[in-house]
C-alpha cells in the first residue's frame, strides 16, 4: 500500500472523533453530541477508505452497505428497550464474525507471502491467528449471551465437570495449532490448523459464556464488548492499519474497564466471573424456608394508602420491571406521587438488570427525569429517612445476607439497604429465589410487605387505588 | 362509666377539659358526661350547648367529683381538689409529676389512678393524644400575636405613598412544635424569620417553613436528646451560641424563645446586655417563662419594659386562646379515652402492657408508676446508620509486594524481547496500540453508570471500524476474497447503522 497523506489525516480525524465520542458518552449533558462525533468519525473513515483504497467493486460495496444498513436501522427502531441487552450482544457477535472473515480473507490473499518474510511474516501470521481467535470467541460467546438474554437458552450456568481443565486443554490446543499454523504458513499452507483453531475458539466462546449465570450477564456483555475491540485491534495489526488498532484498543480498554466497574459493584473478582459458576460456589447455603419466619402479603389498596402517607419514597427497580414492561406505569405512579408533594426517587444498583445501565435506559424510555434517578452509592445512606421503598422485581441487589453472611454466594456484594427504611414493599411473582439462587431474608423482615403478582398488574392496581 | 368535668379553679385559667362536640362523641362511646355549671364559659362554650350535646349540668364541683368515675381536667388538681379524689376514680389532666412530687405522693396514697397528659410518650401512635404538642402549637401562634400587640410596627414590609416600611425581623430560638408554629405565624404576617436550634435535624423543618436556619460555626454536636427533645449542650457550644444571639439581638426586632430541656430549668440564652443592645421598641416573647425564662430579665406572667424592650413572660398563652386550646385538648383526651375503652362499652381498662397507657399513668392502685420505662422509638429520625457493617467483609488477603513487581519485570522483559526481534513497522503500530489503550482507560474511567448501556452500544458501533479491513480487501482480484469482503461489509453495516441509531434512540430518551 503506497503512502497517502490525505488518507492518514482522515484517519487521524476519525480517531480523534472516536475519542471525543467516548468522552462525550461519559456525561448525560454531552452524550448526544458524543454519539454524533462517533457517526461523523465513522463516516469520514468510511469515505476516506473508499476513496483512497478501494479501486473496484463499488457496486457490490454499495449494495452490501445498503442491505446491512437497512437491517441495522430497522432492528434499532423495532427493538424494545427491555430487549436492549440482546441487541447489543448480537451486534457484538457481528464484529466477531467480521474479524474472523477479514482474517481468513487476508490469509487467503496470495500477495501475502510476497509482502512479508522472515520475522515479519511470523509476526503477521501471529496477528492473523490472534485476530481470528479473538473474533471467533467473541462471535460464539455473543451468540450464546444473546440466547441466554433472550431466554432461548436457560439462564442457569452450565457447569461441566473439570471445566477449568477443559478450558486449559482448549487453550493449549489453540497454542499448539498456532505453532503449526506459523510453521506451515511460511511454506504456503496452514489452512487446516487455522480452521481447527477457529473451531476450538468457537467452542471456547460457547463454553465460557454457558458457564456464566444470568446474574453476571452485565459483566459478560461488557466483556464481549471489550473482546470485539481487541478483535478489531488485532485485525488492525494484521493489516498494518493504525485506525483499526487505535479504535479497537479504545473499545477494548473501555469494555475492560466497564467490566471491571461491574465486578467491583458486585465485589467479585473479574477472573472469578469469567471462570463462571456464580451462585454455585461453596459457602453456607442459607437455611431453607421454614425458620425464616413469615412473609406478610399486602393488597394494592393498602400499598396505595402507605404511599399516600409517605414523604420519602424510594423505588428500586430490577430485572422484574423489565420483564413485566412496567416502566411506564412506574413513571405514571411517580408523577402522581410527585404531584402530591411526595419525594419519589429511584435507587439503581449498578448490576440491576441484564446489562450495565439497563434500568436507566428503561426509566429514560418511560420519561422518568434522570435527576431523580440515583446510584446506589448516592442514596444508600438515605434509607433510614425513607418511608416506603418499593422493590420492583429485584432480589439479589436488595439481599441483606450479602452483608450479614460473608461466606454466602453473594457475600460482600454491596446492596441497596432498603430494609433500613420504615417500610419496604416487594413486588414479586412468587417466592422463587433470584439468579444467585439465594434465599432473601428481606422478605421475612418485620417491615417488609409482599405484593405478589405481575409487577405491571400490581402497579396498575396501586395506581388505580391512588 | 360517668365522666365528670369540673370548672378549672386555677386563677386565670380559661380552658375547659371538654367541649360540647367532644362530649357528644364521648357519650356515643358509651360514657355519660357530667359538667359543672359554667365550666366552659371562659372558653365560650355555654351550659346550653353542653346540655344539647347530652351532658348533665351539675351545680357544684363537689357533686362532679362525688358522682364521677373519671375526672377530666386541664390543670393539675389544686389543694382543695386533690382531697376530693377517691380510690376507684381516675383523674386525667396535666400533672407535671417531676415538678409536683408531693401531689403525686398524696394522690398515690389515695389509691386512685392518675393519668398525666404531659407524659404521653412521643411515639407516632400516640401523636393524636399528645396534648403538649397541641398546646405548644397554640402557644407558638399566640406568642406572635402577643409580640405583634406590643410591637409598634408592621410585620410585613410595604412601600406606600407615605414612605417605605421595612419588614420586621423575627428570631425564633428553639424550633420545636411551638417554635415552628411561631415561625409559621410570623411568616404568614410577612416578617423575615430566622430560627436557631441545637438539634441539626430540625434544619430541614425550619427551611420547609421558608425561614432561615442559623447555623452555628461549630464542630458537630448533636443536641437531640431522648424522645425528640433537646439536651444540655457543652460549654463551648453554649459560648458559640451566645455569641450568635448577641450578634442577632442587634439586628432583629422580635425574639421568641422556646428553649426547654425536659426536667431542667430553662437555659439562659438572652442576657441583660443583649436586651440592652436591641433597638427600642423591640419585643421578646419568652415561652419558657414558667421554667425560669430563656431571657435573664423575664418576669413570669408579666410584660416588663427594660431598656425600651418589652419582655413578655406570659405562662398562660394556651389559656389566652381558650376556645381553640379547649377544643384540641378535649380531642386529645377523647383519643386517650378511646384507647382506654377497647370494647367501646363505656368501661375503661388500664392496660399497663400498652406502651402509651403505661406512659401516661403516673399512679395506680396505691403505687407510683412514674417515671415509665424509656420509650422504644424516638420521634426524631434515628441517626444515619453506619454505612456498611465492616465486620461482614472478609479480611482482604495480604498480597506480597513481590507479585506485581515480578509481573512488571516479566512484562518488561517480554516487551524487550519483542522489541529485539520485531520489525520497525510493528513497533510503531505497537506504540500506537499501547497509547490508545491508555486513552480508552482515561476517557472511560469516569463514565456515569446511567450511561453504561448507551456507551456500550456506541463502542459497539465504533468497533465495527473493522469494516476498514473488509474495504481493504474488497478490491481484490481473487473472487473468494472479494465476496467474503462484501459479506463482511454487509455484516458490519448492520452494526454501524444499528449501533449508532439505537444509541441515538436511547439518548433521546434521557431527559431532565
Amino acid at each position: 500500500m503506497e503512502f497517502n497523506g490525505i488518507l492518514v489525516v482522515s484517519y487521524i480525524i476519525a480517531t480523534i472523533l472516536f475519542i471525543l465520542a467516548l468522552g462525550g458518552l461519559s456525561n448525560q449533558e454531552t452524550a448526544r453530541r458524543g454519539n454524533w462525533y462517533g457517526i461523523v468519525g465513522m463516516a469520514i473513515a468510511l469515505l476516506a477508505t473508499v476513496w483512497g483504497i478501494v479501486t473496484q467493486a463499488y457496486a457490490e460495496l454499495l449494495v452490501a452497505l445498503l442491505i446491512g444498513g437497512t437491517i441495522g436501522l430497522i432492528a434499532a427502531r423495532r427493538v424494545q428497550m427491555t430487549q436492549m441487552p440482546e441487541l447489543v450482544a448480537i451486534l457484538h457477535s457481528l464484529v466477531g464474525l467480521a474479524a474472523v472473515a477479514v482474517g481468513f480473507a487476508n490469509f487467503m490473499d496470495p500477495e501475502r507471502l510476497s509482502r512479508y518474510a522472515g520475522v515479519a511474516l511470523t509476526i503477521h501470521d501471529i496477528e492473523t491467528y490472534l485476530g481470528i481467535l479473538i473474533g471467533a470467541v467473541t462471535f460464539s460467546g455473543s451468540v450464546i449471551a444473546f440466547g441466554k438474554l433472550s431466554g432461548r437458552i436457560g439462564g442457569k450456568p452450565l457447569i461441566l465437570p473439570a471445566r477449568h481443565w477443559l478450558n486449559l486443554l482448549l487453550l493449549l490446543g489453540a497454542i499448539w495449532y498456532g505453532y503449526g499454523f506459523v510453521e506451515q504458513s511460511a511454506a504456503g499452507g496452514g489452512m487446516t490448523p487455522l480452521i481447527i483453531m477457529t473451531v476450538i475458539a468457537l467452542l471456547f466462546g460457547i463454553h465460557m459464556v454457558m458457564a456464566i449465570g444470568g446474574a453476571d450477564m452485565p459483566v459478560v456483555v461488557s466483556m464481549l464488548n471489550s473482546y470485539s475491540g481487541w478483535a478489531a485491534s488485532a485485525t488492525g495489526f494484521m493489516l498494518g492499519n493504525d485506525l483499526l488498532i487505535v479504535t479497537g484498543a479504545l473499545v477494548g480498554s473501555s469494555g475492560a474497564i466497564l467490566s471491571y466497574i461491574m465486578c467491583r459493584a458486585m465485589n467479585r473478582k473479574f477472573l472469578a466471573v469469567i471462570a463462571g459458576g456464580f451462585g454455585t460456589s461453596e459457602g453456607t447455603q442459607l437455611a431453607g424456608g421454614e425458620d425464616q419466619g413469615e412473609v406478610v402479603p399486602i393488597s394494592p389498596e393498602d400499598t396505595a394508602d402507605l404511599l399516600l402517607g409517605a414523604r420519602e419514597v424510594m423505588i428500586i427497580p430490577g430485572y422484574g420491571m423489565a420483564v413485566a414492561q412496567a416502566q411506564h406505569i412506574v413513571h405514571e405512579l411517580t408523577q402522581a406521587l410527585r404531584e402530591k408533594k411526595i419525594n419519589v426517587r429511584f435507587g439503581i444498583h449498578p448490576v440491576a438488570g441484564r446489562m450495565p445501565g439497563h434500568m436507566n435506559v428503561l426509566l429514560a424510555e418511560a420519561k422518568v427525569p434522570y435527576d431523580i434517578v440515583y446510584e446506589m452509592d448516592e442514596i444508600n445512606d438515605d434509607f433510614p429517612d425513607v418511608d416506603v421503598s418499593i422493590v420492583i422485581g429485584a432480589n439479589d441487589i436488595v439481599n441483606p445476607s450479602a452483608l450479614e453472611d460473608p461466606n454466602g454466594p453473594i457475600g460482600g456484594m454491596p446492596v441497596l439497604e432498603c430494609w433500613k427504611g420504615k417500610t419496604t414493599i416487594v413486588l414479586k411473582r412468587s417466592m422463587a429465589t433470584g439468579y444467585a439462587g439465594v434465599q432473601n431474608p428481606l422478605f421475612f423482615k418485620e417491615n417488609t410487605r409482599m405484593l405478589f403478582g405481575d409487577a405491571k398488574d400490581s402497579l396498575d392496581a396501586v395506581f388505580k387505588a391512588l | 362509666m360517668r365522666i365528670g368535668v369540673p370548672r378549672e379553679i386555677h386563677a386565670g385559667e380559661k380552658r375547659v377539659a371538654t367541649t360540647p362536640d367532644v362530649a357528644a362523641q364521648l357519650i356515643a362511646m358509651g360514657f355519660s358526661v357530667a359538667i359543672e355549671s359554667d365550666a366552659g364559659k371562659t372558653a365560650s362554650y355555654s351550659d346550653a350547648a353542653y346540655a344539647e350535646a347530652g351532658c348533665d349540668i351539675v351545680a357544684t364541683a363537689a357533686e362532679v367529683w362525688g358522682q364521677s368515675d373519671i375526672i377530666l381536667k386541664v390543670r393539675a388538681p389544686e389543694t382543695g381538689e386533690a382531697s376530693l379524689l377517691k380510690k376507684e376514680q381516675t383523674l386525667i389532666s396535666f400533672f407535671w409529676p417531676a415538678q409536683n412530687p408531693e401531689l403525686l405522693e398524696q394522690l398515690t396514697a389515695s389509691g386512685a389512678t392518675v393519668m398525666a397528659m404531659d407524659s404521653v410518650p412521643r411515639i407516632s401512635r400516640a401523636q393524636k393524644m399528645d396534648a403538649l404538642s397541641s398546646m405548644a402549637n397554640i402557644a407558638g401562634y399566640r406568642a406572635v400575636v402577643e409580640a405583634a400587640q406590643n410591637f409598634g410596627r408592621f410585620f410585613t414590609g410595604q412601600i406606600t405613598a407615605a414612605g417605605k416600611v421595612p419588614p420586621a425581623k423575627v428570631l425564633v430560638i428553639g424550633a420545636g412544635v411551638a417554635g415552628l408554629a411561631a415561625i409559621g405565624a410570623a411568616k404568614a404576617m410577612g416578617a423575615i424569620v430566622r430560627s436557631f436550634d441545637t438539634r441539626p435535624e430540625v434544619k430541614e423543618q425550619v427551611e420547609s417553613m421558608d425561614a432561615e436556619f442559623l447555623m452555628l460555626d461549630f464542630e458537630d454536636e448533636d443536641g437531640s436528646g431522648e424522645g425528640g427533645y433537646a439536651k444540655v449542650m457543652s460549654e463551648e457550644f453554649i459560648r458559640a451560641e451566645m455569641a450568635l444571639f448577641a450578634e442577632q439581638a442587634k439586628d432583629v426586632d422580635i425574639i421568641i424563645t422556646t428553649a426547654l430541656i425536659p426536667g431542667k430549668p430553662a437555659p439562659r440564652l438572652i442576657t441583660a446586655d443583649m436586651v440592652a443592645s436591641m433597638k427600642d421598641g423591640s419585643v421578646i416573647v419568652d415561652l419558657a417563662a414558667e421554667q425560669g425564662g430563656n431571657c435573664e430579665l423575664t418576669e413570669a406572667d408579666k410584660v416588663v419594659v427594660r431598656d425600651g424592650v418589652s419582655i413578655i413572660g406570659y405562662t398562660d398563652l394556651p389559656s389566652r386562646l381558650a376556645t381553640q386550646s379547649s377544643q384540641l385538648y378535649a380531642t386529645n383526651l377523647r383519643h386517650l379515652l378511646t384507647e382506654l375503652n377497647p370494647e367501646k362499652d363505656g368501661e375503661i381498662v388500664v392496660n399497663m402492657d400498652d406502651e402509651v397507657i403505661r406512659g401516661v399513668t403516673v399512679c395506680k392502685g396505691g403505687e407510683t408508676t412514674w417515671p415509665p420505662p424509656a420509650p422504644q422509638i424516638s420521634a426524631a429520625p434515628p441517626k444515619a446508620a453506619p454505612a456498611a457493617a465492616p465486620a461482614a467483609l472478609p479480611e482482604p488477603k495480604k498480597r506480597s509486594a513481590a507479585g506485581p513487581i515480578i509481573g512488571m519485570i516479566v512484562a518488561g522483559l517480554a516487551l524487550l524481547g519483542l522489541g529485539a526481534v520485531a520489525p520497525q513497522d510493528f513497533m510503531s503500530h505497537f506504540t500506537v496500540f499501547v497509547l490508545a489503550c491508555f486513552v480508552g482507560y482515561m476517557v472511560i474511567w469516569n463514565v456515569t453508570p446511567a450511561l453504561h448501556t448507551p456507551l456500550m452500544s456506541v463502542t459497539n458501533a465504533i468497533s465495527s471500524i473493522i469494516v476498514i479491513g473488509a474495504l481493504m480487501q474488497i478490491s481484490s482480484d481473487t473472487g473468494v476474497i472479494k465476496w467474503i469482503a462484501v459479506a463482511t461489509v454487509g455484516i458490519t453495516a448492520v452494526n454501524i447503522f444499528g449501533g449508532f441509531a439505537v444509541t441515538r434512540r436511547m439518548l433521546e430518551m434521557f431527559r431532565k
